[in-house]
């Protein structure tokens, strides 16, 4: 249970942007522009940095709810299951290991961050702006890992729960909906 | 030196925001809304919780930033933010305050090290809710804040003097955004 009063029918992150909206408005625009605006590296692999980081931080709700959205962005379950074992072994190409490891070190701490995997990231050809990118989103999830755990929120165990979320955020983005989230009261969404 | 091309001489997160200032504006916001807006604890102890994660986490940059925030918005009690940082549980500051330090101090290492026990102890020294939600929150967006600055090595300025102008300049004007040069 969570140890602050939240909207029974929202699960995870969603229930505490909701509880309050002022604070959840930088935070979601900060999201969609990190993860879904106009950008050198895709949706997928973006959303995979903020699965290896969530999954660093065994934050079990964002883990799946970012595996689901790199899942269906990348059209298959492997990258996703393999990022999270072993990066070095993992099907994605030099430039997103290294880009990888660093957010891994940033999951550990931001002083973590090594010359070295900042020079080995250069030379597999990531940019700057690929560098800060991956910093600050592997930074925003430990912001969202440690504000769902924090506060204890409700994790599904259902599958079918992140992939319904994973739709939401691959084909909505991360900004609120005009109409808020009374919808997902209705039985048909609220399989959890 | 930082690790990407920031402008040059420009210290901690504001070099950073200026070489992406897309997502520099909301990250300014968040900071604006969280620490001045509308809230149960005072600007000061929402600096000071600020400084005391970042203190955890080693952030020198944002350490030094935030205590010198919270000893301008403390005025003359600004001697609780260097007991705070010191050993929070001898600080004159109330149980309450304490309570909410300590659930702060979870946070920084992990959401999941906030036990049950830390907000039920929060909760009996008079914390409601907003309480617990700001201090989770501000936590958090210091564990995040401290790995973006430093992550990225940007500049940290050694004189205590260049500290305690950015303290007085957050103190009176929030955070807004540095015009890219």
């Amino acid at each position: 249970m969570p140890y602050i009063q939240l909207e029974d029918h929202l699960p995870g992150i969603t229930g505490l942007l909701e509880y309050r909206q002022d604070t959840a408005a930088p935070i979601r625009d900060l999201t969609q522009f990190l993860l879904r605006g106009q950008n050198s590296l895709t949706e997928g692999e973006r959303e995979l940095i903020a699965t290896v980081v969530s999954n660093g931080n065994e934050c079990r709700f964002c883990t799946a709810a970012h595996s689901a959205a790199a899942d269906l962005l990348l059209g298959e379950y492997n990258t996703s299951e393999k990022v999270k074992q072993n990066i070095s072994t993992a099907p994605v190409n030099d430039k997103m290991k290294a880009l990888l490891t660093i957010a891994l070190q940033t999951q550990q701490s931001g002083k973590s961050v090594t010359e070295k995997s900042i020079t080995d990231a250069k030379q597999a050809g990531a940019t700057d702006a690929e560098l800060h990118d991956t910093v600050l989103i592997a930074a925003l999830f430990c912001l969202y890992n440690r504000y769902v755990d924090g506060l204890s929120t409700v994790t599904p165990t259902d599958p079918e729960f992140y992939r319904g979320l994973a739709d939401r955020i691959v084909n909505r983005g991360y900004i609120r909906p005009p109409q808020g989230f009374d919808y997902l009261k209705k039985k048909e969404f609220s399989k959890v | 030196m930082a690790h990407i091309s920031v402008p040059e001489g420009v210290p901690g997160i504001r070099s950073l925001v200026m070489f992406r200032p897309e997502s520099g504006q909301h990250l300014y916001a968040l900071a604006q809304i969280l620490l001045r807006g509308d809230s149960p604890l005072t600007e000061a102890e929402r600096e000071l919780i600020a400084a005391y994660v970042s203190s955890r986490n080693n952030c020198m940059f944002c350490m030094s930033s935030h205590a010198a925030a919270a000893r301008y918005l403390f005025k003359d009690k600004k001697q609780i933010v260097d007991i705070v940082l010191d050993n929070y549980e001898r600080a004159p500051i109330s149980d309450k305050l304490k309570a909410l330090l300590t659930i702060a101090g979870k946070v920084q290492q992990s959401g999941k090290s906030v036990l049950p026990e830390d907000v039920l102890m929060a909760r009996n020294h008079g914390a409601n809710d907003r309480d617990i939600h700001d201090t989770v929150l501000i936590a958090a967006t210091f564990s995040m804040f401290n790995r973006y600055v430093d992550g990225l090595a940007s500049l940290t300025p050694t004189d205590p003097a260049a500290y305690e102008e950015m303290g007085k300049r957050l103190g009176e004007n929030g955070y807004v955004l540095p015009k890219a040069t």
